[in-house]
């Protein structure tokens, strides 16, 4: 290929694939061969990522799905048109025109049309409430008549179907369901157990789920009415989107007389190219190996090819592994290798489990030796393991049945990551290999995620390489020798349990003090909040004085929770969620009065949203002349300690759960911490407390109490461990004290209890030991510290109120303290008001 | 801002607030001519600095409440809702290309501050 002067390329169609052609033939320019490059678009907007369109209806902005802004084709010199698509193709003069009339001369000229939805030809497709689902512009049709529906479906039960179906009952619509042509769901992907696991939790989801349907007329005069199916069957409807499929945008090829297969596409050979030299097809719209690739990690590759022989070098595009991994409305599915292979040509162990909604199946050779593929529903935690095993022709352990199941009762299956062999491709979207990563990683010094991406492009696509490319940094890491040491920033080189020791053994109290002697640099919102929990944990004075207010996050610095808009929640204390009706008329008072939003929280208290933060010292004043005194809601520290009625009243209660809980409450309360701590005290073994998910967890026996640790709930729920049982009030709390201030020594910054337990070595084991056997000999001190902190407790927020310096600070603009910010909006809702939907 | 920016190319200084009102190492916000500025005293680099109150990620106004530092030796200030930082010296996002704000020139004279729009 020529490479000597400047040459034109021609781009049509400015979608995911057009887009990356243009990076990467920019990119790759960097190497001095220059390219002049056009682009034209048949869409009002820049390529955005359209394999996460439906994430627009869960608030995602159109910028936010954009690929690269508008300036940066400008940037990089490229002159993009949009809404003007090609309309004429004179390869004989080898130019375009345009919609707009535009002509443009090319040498090269890639056609990157990509596909159209495929509509098929039923009667009545025209009527009112058809819609298809394929851009921003359909998206923002469908969202606005969905206001005025009550009953939706989509046809078409494949991802795009069913994403478009949850998207129907997202909207509010009473009904949604899903027509399929197909006996199951999912055709392509999955197989009928798969698809009847799938189906139940769909269906688990509020959607009507009707397979085997052929729809012979939509019916209705000028707006759909409803569908009428081959099988005599109806189905009354208001809207209705069709998702069947795509048809590849062939037309101007066709017109300009490249050869396009008979059911669509432009037919291109191995490297992209068609009968016409100068003219290349890529992404969806393009025919090779016969086949349309519909997925958009092939269609990044093609513009690879195409843009690395642009540039004169060797390459081809192979036959594209289509294995995908994705999280359909909240369940994993997933099937990679060949899903469908079915014996005598392979043996194949099949998993399933209706209750939890799981099926896995792997098809293994023949001789057993190799992974030939599989389809994974409801659980796809395997799925990076078993494509690469399967990839990468790994000889398969004894019982390859461990992949699936996990191993019982030995070590785990497979070495990891690290086992796995160097051309293993890690990141599909953007063909990244095990070895270049580790390049990066262990040669060019890449350690984290972010400067990975920036280094690689890795994880930029789907994600779904994440985690194994973290692993792959730990692994490369401690591979190297290095002690993977959790330091807090770039400001300070010290671990937070290291820096907790220095900070105690030197008596510093403000963090320049701490900066200076144990840092460098300014510090950051990384360090600050570190720095500021150590020196409350240790001196336990306010954390708004001695300059400590600017090194708080800000829910600490206004001592209230940040909210939408900028406006603050309040939470007062309620200890063990016991109030009396005084206090609760105070509280309904207050809000009125501040017109707050009122809400009661999992943790037994009331939650007062909507406050201006000029009023937060006035609503505290309130507040604490009724007896209040601040909840810590804001705090890395105790939140809540949540009880059951307990023997009081309740007919089952064994010990007073609602004292004790109070008892703790008090016990605790403002301790600061790594992270936020919660617990629960139930008055026998039913549990209403659901202390078991706490922090730290206490429940009433016959005998007196067990103390439960290390429990969560949020995103990765984990029951919490029995640590000492049958013990008496007093070892109870002692035994707290320890625990906690242990916890509160050693833990990272932002680490839950849960988290501290898991990585701590030797795990309950060994804070067991600790903890009630001592064998560090450090109970006393433990137990001294925090008695220290028990008897330093003062309610901040009594001390703001009191003190006029502080309150001064409660402003949001200092040059005109009594004004609020105009810019916060409410909405009414159901009496009340929330925070206005932001952008 | 198109009332502040009109057409003059000289820098006019708008007395904001007293350097008292602005928290050591930290910021505060002032309303000018109906505009949101939030202003940094920088005291452990004996700076002052000033950009748009508003952060351009979920168009909140928070910058000000945000915690100011340093990565490598670009001073900046992290918006308290999504932790997105901003250069103070050129307003660039330094987590996330896509975004800029504005910034403004500062002056501290006997204990007043004022901000300089173009």
């Amino acid at each position: 290929m020529n490479t000597n002067k400047m040459r034109h390329v021609v781009v049509v169609g400015n979608g995911m694939v057009g887009y990356k052609f243009c990076e990467k033939l920019v990119a790759k320019q960097k190497n001095g061969v220059q390219f002049t490059l056009t682009v034209f678009g048949e869409e009002p907007r820049v390529a955005y990522d359209r394999v996460h369109l439906s994430a627009y209806f869960d608030g995602k902005t159109a910028e936010d799905l954009t690929m690269a802004p508008e300036s940066w084709y400008a940037e990089n010199g490229i002159q993009l048109y949009l809404t003007d698509p090609v309309v004429d193709i004179d390869r004989k003069r080898k130019e375009v025109r345009s919609h707009h009339g535009m002509v443009v001369p090319y040498d090269y000229l890639i056609l990157a049309t990509g596909s159209g939805a495929f509509v098929p030809p039923v009667a009545g497709v025209e009527k009112d409430g058809v819609f298809v689902y394929r851009t921003i512009e359909d998206l923002d049709l469908i969202q606005s008549y969905a206001r005025r529906a009550r009953k939706g479906a989509v046809m078409g039960g494949g991802l795009l179907g069913l994403e478009a179906a949850k998207a129907l009952l997202d909207l509010g619509l009473e009904t949604a369901h899903v027509i399929e042509f197909a006996p199951r769901l999912m055709p392509r992907q999955i197989d009928d157990a798969g698809s009847g696991i799938l189906q139940r939790q769909l269906e688990a989801l509020g959607l009507n789920i009707h397979l085997s349907k052929s729809t012979q007329e939509i019916t209705g005069e000028d707006t759909i009415k409803g569908i009428q199916f081959a099988d005599g069957s109806t189905l009354d409807v208001d809207m209705l989107i069709i998702s069947a499929g795509i048809r590849p945008r062939d037309e101007l090829a066709k017109a300009t007389g490249l050869d396009t297969h008979p059911r669509g596409g432009i037919v291109v050979d191995n490297f992209l190219q068609t009968a016409d030299p100068a003219v290349f097809a890529i992404g969806e719209c393009a025919v090779v190996h016969h086949m349309i690739y519909g997925l958009v990690a092939p269609g990044y590759e093609m513009a690879e090819v195409v843009a690395s022989r642009l540039m004169g070098e060797e390459k081809e595009f192979k036959p594209f592994d289509m294995s995908t991994k994705l999280k359909l409305i909240g369940t994993d599915v997933a099937s990679f290798g060949d899903p469908f292979i079915a014996e005598p040509s392979c043996r194949t162990i099949a998993y399933e489990n209706k209750a939890k909604g799981v099926y896995k199946r792997i098809n293994i050779s023949a001789d057993g030796k190799t992974l030939l593929g599989g389809i994974l529903v409801g659980d796809a935690d395997q799925y990076n393991m078993l494509l690469q095993t399967c990839k990468n022709k790994t000889i398969l352990p004894p019982d390859p049945e461990d992949l699936i199941l996990g191993s019982r009762g030995g070590e785990e299956a497979g070495a990891g990551v690290m086992g796995l062999p160097d051309d293993a491709l890690i990141c599909s979207c953007e063909a990244i290999t095990k070895a270049m990563l580790c390049h990066e990683i262990g040669e060019n010094g890449h350690t984290t995620i972010d400067s990975l991406k920036k280094a690689t492009k890795a994880c930029t696509g789907c994600g779904g390489c994440t985690p194994l490319v973290k692993d792959l940094i730990q692994g490369v890491q401690k591979q190297q020798g290095h002690y993977v040491r959790n330091v807090l920033c770039e400001h300070i080189d010290y671990t937070r349990q290291e820096l907790l020791d220095l900070v105690k053994m030197n008596s510093l109290k403000t963090f320049d003090d701490v900066l200076d002697t144990f840092g460098k640099g300014d510090g950051c919102e990384v360090c600050k909040p570190a720095v500021a929990s150590i020196l409350a944990s240790l001196w336990n004075e306010n954390i708004l004085e001695k300059g400590r207010a600017t090194i708080q996050d800000s829910n600490d610095r206004f001592l209230a929770n940040i909210q939408k808009g900028g406006t603050y929640s309040v939470v007062p204390r309620i200890p063990g969620g016991e109030i009396t009706p005084d206090k609760l008329i105070v509280i309904g008072q207050v809000a009125k009065k501040y017109g707050l939003y009122t809400k009661i929280t999992g943790g037994q208290r009331i939650d007062l949203f909507g406050a201006h933060v000029g009023d937060l010292p006035l609503i505290w004043e309130e507040l604490i002349n009724a007896g209040f005194e601040s909840g810590h809601a804001y705090g890395k520290s105790l939140r809540t300690v949540k009880s059951c009625v307990g023997s009081t009243w309740c007919r089952f209660g064994v010990q007073d759960s609602v004292s004790f809980a109070i008892e703790v409450e008090d016990r605790y309360k403002g301790v600061r911490s790594p992270h936020k701590i919660k617990s629960g005290v139930s008055g026998c073994i039913r549990e209403c407390a659901e202390a078991q998910s706490k922090d730290f967890g206490i429940i009433a026996t016959e005998k007196g109490w067990n103390l439960y640790v290390g429990g969560n709930g949020g995103s990765k729920p984990q029951h919490a461990q029995l640590l000492a049982s049958d013990v008496d009030k007093e070892t109870c709390i002692r035994y707290i004290d320890r625990f906690l201030m242990f916890y509160i020594k050693t833990a990272d910054p932002l680490t839950r209890t849960a988290t501290w337990m898991n990585k701590m070595e030797g795990g309950m084991t060994y804070l067991k030991a600790v903890v009630v056997d001592d064998v560090l000999g450090i109970a006393d001190d433990l137990e001294r510290e925090m008695q220290l902190l028990v008897d330093t407790f003062k309610c901040e927020w009594k001390e703001v109120v009191d003190n006029p310096e502080l309150r001064k600070r409660f402003a949001h603009f200092v040059n005109v303290p009594e004004q609020k910010d105009p810019t916060v909006e409410f909405e009414s809702l159901r009496e009340m008001k929330r925070a206005k939907e932001w952008k | 801002m198109e009332t502040l920016f009109a057409e003059k190319e000289e820098i006019i200084w708008y007395l904001a607030c007293r350097a008292e009102d602005v928290p050591v190492d930290g910021g505060a916000c002032v309303l000018i001519n109906g505009h949101q500025i939030a202003i940094y005293n920088f005291a452990r680099r004996g700076e002052w600095y000033a950009t748009d109150n508003e952060c351009p990620h979920r168009q909140q106004m928070a910058l000000s409440r945000g915690m100011i530092g340093s990565q490598g030796d670009e001073p900046k200030v992290a918006c308290p809702f999504h932790k997105k930082t901003f250069s103070l010296q050129t307003g660039q996002c330094l987590n996330d290309d896509g975004y800029q704000i504005m910034t403004f020139p500062v002056k501290v004279t006997n204990g007043m501050v004022y901000i300089g729009v173009e």
